[in-house]
């Protein structure tokens, strides 16, 4: 089991967000949580990261990671985690990335952060080979560019390639393709299952799609006022629904060649 | 589905108490609407290229497409929110591109638009009966004594609680403050709505519940919709008619029907093969369309979709398929359609 946790309790300030959660997971694996916003499935994978924002904390339970307690991390054995063994892409990529420095710069900084023993030579390899991964065209010429001359879909793109670079044994990925096209959304998340095979890492996303969550899981969770009220394998959820939440939320997706509101 | 939203009982909507058919009434006609930006450098960014739709009442018009087709563009200059290049807008029998003054001023009560982000569309500082009663204050139609009442009105129009008529919409969640926006667009009581991705913002469930308001309202009021979207599945749904827009030419526009079993343009099926359904089998693949939209700022000579079609061959890198006709009411611009 390559992550366990346990009754997990998140609150802001003296507010309980999520209650009681229990995630596992293991090696090459892709959970899905899904739920309406507000559910907490945000809050979830933040606290797994420790990036809890503002007041949040976890009042409760435990996160079992590659057989240590991420809870008793101290700051500095959380810098040594974030970014090389457990990492994370965000719903739009392009505003985690400075705006005003170039895409190349800020991924050499990323690089060397990690590993100040290589050059920037050996770094900027290392970041044209990342981009070529994620079948970025034109590498080079991503790496002199600004984050705003790139597309939404390049930007994620250019997230995962930050993402993997040290190959995490766990990716987060939140809301990854929400503020992306169909067309894009489908390049993207063929990209993410991509990288779980090449990588053999774990994955968990957070998803309002339901499709996306039907078409890339081993795992599902469903979540509804920072509580799980479902969770199984993806057959049992899409096939075999048992809770109201789940049964509503699996009819609200607009099916193709479905029923329609005009005959 | 949910049970209360009822199926129209006939195959067409457009029939009398007697289940006679009734030819549709057009609303708004887009003739040949063309729309190009000047760029810095001198060059020319084409958003529309000689667009032709027709609207029809009651009904809803679907566009779709994907960011950067000129769907946008192309209702914001139906709106008038910018001057059209070139083509015709005829509403009420008049050209409303050539519209000034009072007379343009008039003429926006009768076209009111919902958008996308919920968070955005509203001041800060209103309260939620000014936001609503606004429009009508404007155009002098509402007493300020009145305000009370005529906001409890709309507010109950699109279910929501009276009481949140002297909240802020900060503190509404993103499917309320979406309903509060078209209850705005109501106030007026417009002819043509015009959503611009007005679900896109909002989860499946709240969608739902929205596009299900949506239904409602335009069975009760006989208003006409463009629908904005770029899911295939959301437009089916919702639309009598699906015009699909690509680099700022519609490429397949289907009066009747569904386009996700009638569509036959390269571009149209790859957008349907590029959804993800709730029901796919272990091992089955997504077979994404490869690459972005091309820039609008250098239009290819030739088919717009050719950079991207599987199909592509020489005819279409000379040579611009038109809109033809291919079926009854159903129109596609492609050389290898028939």
């Amino acid at each position: 089991m390559l992550l366990k946790v346990t009754d997990l309790d998140i609150s802001y300030g003296s507010k309980a967000t999520v209650t009681g959660a229990n995630i596992e997971l293991k090696k090459g694996e892709i959970l899905s949580i899904v739920g309406e916003s507000g559910s907490g499935k945000t809050t979830v994978i933040r606290a797994i990261m420790g990036c809890l924002p503002g007041n949040g904390h976890v009042s409760g339970g435990n996160i079992i990671f590659d057989g240590r307690n991420l809870l008793d991390n101290t700051p500095q054995q959380w810098r040594e985690m974030c970014g090389t063994e457990i990492s994370m892409i965000f719903q739009d990529s392009g505003n985690m990335i400075n705006p005003i420095r170039r895409i190349g710069e800020q991924f050499i900084d990323y690089i060397l952060t990690h590993a100040p023993q290589i050059s920037r030579r050996e770094a900027y390899d290392l970041a044209i080979k990342m981009l070529d991964d994620v079948r970025m065209p034109n590498p080079d010429n991503v790496m002199r560019s600004y984050p705003f001359e790139l597309s939404g879909g390049m930007r994620q793109r250019v997230g995962i390639a930050l993402a993997m670079t040290f190959s995490p044994k766990l990716l987060l990925a939140d809301e990854p393709t929400s503020a992306l096209d169909v067309t894009t959304q489908a390049q993207i998340i063929r990209q993410i299952v991509d990288v779980r095979d090449e990588y053999n890492a774990a994955v968990i996303i957070v998803t309002h799609n339901l499709g996306v969550a039907s078409y890339m899981s081993n795992k599902i969770v469903v979540m509804q006022n920072g509580m799980v009220v479902e969770s199984g394998l993806r057959e049992e959820i899409i096939g075999d629904p048992q809770h109201e939440y789940t049964k509503e939320l699996l009819a609200a997706v607009p099916v193709v060649g479905g029923k329609r509101y005009y005959a | 589905m949910p049970e209360n939203v009822k199926l129209h009982p006939h195959e067409n909507c457009n029939c009398d108490r007697d289940g006679v058919a009734l030819p549709p009434e057009i609303v708004l006609e887009v003739k040949n609407l063309t729309k190009k930006f000047q760029v810095d450098g001198g060059k020319v960014l084409t958003a529309c290229d000689k667009v032709n739709l027709n609207a029809y009442k009651g009904q809803t018009l679907g566009i779709i497409g994907e960011s950067g087709c000129g769907k946008s563009t192309l209702v914001r200059t139906i709106l008038q929110i910018h001057p059209a290049t070139e083509g015709e807008v005829i509403f009420e029998g008049q050209n409303i591109l050539k519209l000034e003054g009072e007379a343009l001023r008039q003429n926006r009560r009768k076209i009111q638009m919902v958008f996308q982000d919920p968070t955005a569309a509203f001041n800060p500082k209103m309260r939620v009966k000014d936001i609503l009663c606004e429009p009508l204050l404007n155009f002098g139609l509402l007493k300020n004594s009145e305000v009370d009442a005529k906001a409890a009105e709309l507010l109950q129009m699109v279910e929501l609680p009276v009481e949140f008529k002297d909240r802020f919409p900060h503190s509404m969640s993103g499917g309320q403050r979406q309903r509060l926006g078209i209850a705005r667009a109501l106030s007026l009581e417009p002819q043509i709505i015009v959503c611009d991705e007005a679900t896109s913002a909002l989860d499946v469930s709240v969608q739902e519940k929205i596009c299900e308001l949506l239904v409602r309202l335009q069975r009760e009021k006989d208003i006409t919709y463009l629908f904005i979207c770029h899911d295939i599945g959301l437009v089916d749904l919702m639309s009598h008619q699906v015009a699909v827009m690509y680099l700022g030419n519609v490429v397949e526009l289907l009066e009747k029907g569904r386009l996700s079993v009638n569509g036959v343009h390269p571009y149209t099926k790859a957008l349907i093969k590029s959804i993800f359904k709730v029901d796919f089998k272990p091992g089955e693949k997504i077979q994404p369309l490869e690459g972005d939209i091309p820039s609008p700022l250098a239009l290819p000579l030739g088919c717009p979709f050719q950079s991207r079609c599987e199909y592509c061959q020489e005819i279409c890198r000379s040579e611009k398929p038109q809109l033809q006709e291919i079926k009854k009411g159903h129109f596609a611009a492609c050389h290898f359609v028939k």
